[in-house]
Order: structure tokens, then sequence, then C-alpha cells
């Protein structure tokens, strides 16, 4: 169950369109190391998560990601909005703008649609999060390669604030893994798989 | 912005950054105060924005009387030089 609240988490005003902008910042909508996978990944996770802290971490993260894919769409949004068709074309939009106007849809700055095959739910806890890690140190990479392009401040404000959550996102998911670890046998973390082969490991036949 | 609307801002944030840390801290007694503080900030904010500006939230319709308020509004994407969202003419708010 989620609930919705009528606002941002981080507020987005921007003044003046700029296509050209929103067709590279889109990759983080739907692109390989953008919001919409960075929610599906942690909240398809959840299931298998053995430990209660580690069910929280999956369940608020991937839900603060659902926030954070609403600021990109919105900035999206107000970068491409109230812009003629020509207008789009010289900014470089016209490859989009023929197959969507001004709709928001989940792909990448490459074109390439949004794939669950972006992202990994392993059922084995801590190969998880160590893909939840990566993936956060992902998406801060390319929002710094965003920031290189943008001069206008306006939309580097929120840009700089989704930067600045994947950091703590990344410190939270590493606090997790030891977590995790707390629970195993310290001299074997991968003797058996928590989440398959029960806490104990009872179910693995391959430890006798 | 308006102050209201600043402040739930300020204090949603607080809360959305404490709940991961408490999260992986749930001893934390600090936290849990800050937590607390925050929390009943936010609410207080929330409700005295909500009548006098309309509801956030579903749970946040003060009155019903004869039209739905949860249309009205601004949407969150609607910030900036927004001319009602993409509508070039006209509102379609009441």
């Amino acid at each position: 169950m989620w609930n919705y609240e009528k606002r941002l988490q981080y507020p987005v005003n921007i003044t003046t369109p700029n296509a050209k902008l929103a067709s590279v910042i889109i990759s983080q909508y739907g692109g390989p190391d953008g919001e919409m996978g960075a929610s599906m990944r942690y909240l398809s996770q959840r299931y298998t998560m053995p430990y209660k802290q580690g069910q929280a971490i999956l369940t608020d993260i991937g839900t603060e990601e659902l926030a954070h894919l609403e600021i990109v769409a919105t900035i999206v949004h107000q970068l491409t909005r109230n812009l003629t068709a020509e207008q789009l074309e010289e900014q470089g939009f016209a490859p989009y703008y023929i197959d969507h106007t001004a709709g928001i849809w989940p792909q990448s700055a490459g074109g390439f649609p949004f794939s669950a095959s972006q992202f990994q739910s392993t059922g084995d806890p801590i190969a998880d999060l160590y893909e939840d890690m990566a993936a956060e140190q992902k998406a801060r990479l390319t929002y710094d390669n965003i920031l290189r392009l943008i001069k206008d401040p306006e939309v580097c404000d929120p840009i700089r604030f989704l930067r600045e959550r994947e950091i703590i996102h990344f410190q939270r998911f590493g606090e997790t893994m030891r977590v995790v670890q707390d629970n195993l046998d310290s001299k074997n973390f991968y003797a058996f798989n928590p989440a398959f082969d029960g806490p104990d490991g009872g179910n693995c036949g391959c430890r006798k | 912005m308006n102050e209201l609307m600043t402040q739930i801002y300020e204090y949603s944030f607080a809360v959305d950054d404490v709940l991961l840390y408490l999260d992986t801290h749930p001893e934390d007694q600090e936290a849990l105060a800050y937590y607390k503080n925050m929390r009943d900030a936010r609410e207080a904010a929330l409700g005295a924005y909500e009548a006098q500006f309309g509801p956030l939230t579903k749970d946040g319709v003060k009155d019903c009387a004869d039209y739905w308020v949860w249309v009205n509004g601004p949407w969150p994407w609607e910030g900036g030089a927004s001319k009602c969202g993409t509508m070039r003419k006209g509102c379609n708010t009441r």
C-alpha cells in the first residue's frame, strides 16, 4: 500500500524550457541506472530479504525512489512544455517528439526503452545488496555527468538533491550489508543463502 | 512557495532522511527523539496547510460540501512557468 502526497519530495520550478537538456535527463527516468529501475529493484528484492532491518530499508528507499522518479519526470516535463514542434526540433528533440510529443515515457538518453533486464532481484541478500550499492554509485555518477552539462541553476538544484540522496542510500545499503553479515557465519558468509536455505542453512544440501 | 509549504518540505525531508537512518540504527535514542520532533512538526504544518489551501493527501479533504476539492489546486509537476499544466488555453481549475 502506498499513500500519495500532492507535492514533490524536493521542489522543481523551471522557467526556461530546454529540450536538449531534457533529452539527457530522461535517462534518469527510464535509463539503465535511472529511478524507475531503482524503485523496481528495491521493491522487488524486499520479499526474500530475511532480516527486518533489510526489509525496512528496501521498502523505504524503494519508496523514496518513486518520489525521485516523479522529480525527474517533472524536470523533463518543465524543460519541454510550451514549446512548438519547430523549437523541439531545433533543440534536438525531434526523434522523441515524433513518438511521444511532449509526453513522459521511460527511456534512456540513447533512446532505449526501460527494461527490467536493467536490474536484478537474485533472491540472495548479499548479491542483491551489492547490486544495490553499485546501483546507487551508478546513479550518482549519472547525475555527475548530467551536472557537467547544465548551466541553468533551476535545473542544477533538484539534480544536486537527487545526487546527494544516492550517496545517503549507498551508505544505508552498506549498513544493511553489515546487518546481513552479522546474522551469518563470519568465517564464511557464503556457506548458504539465508533467504532460501533457512536462517541457519538447514535446508542447504551442500552444507553437511 | 508559501511559508507553510516551505515548512512541509523541510520537516518532511527531515523525516524522510531520519527514517532511513533509523532503519539501520533502530536503537539510536537521539535519532528517535529527532524523528518524533520532526514528525510532529510535519503533521502540524500539513494540518495548517490543508485547512487553508486544500488537501495534500486523500485524508486531508476537510470539506466535501458540494465539490470534490482534491482535483483542485496545483499538481506537483506544475511548478515554475506553468500555464496550468500542458494546456495552453484556459485552466481546468474551478
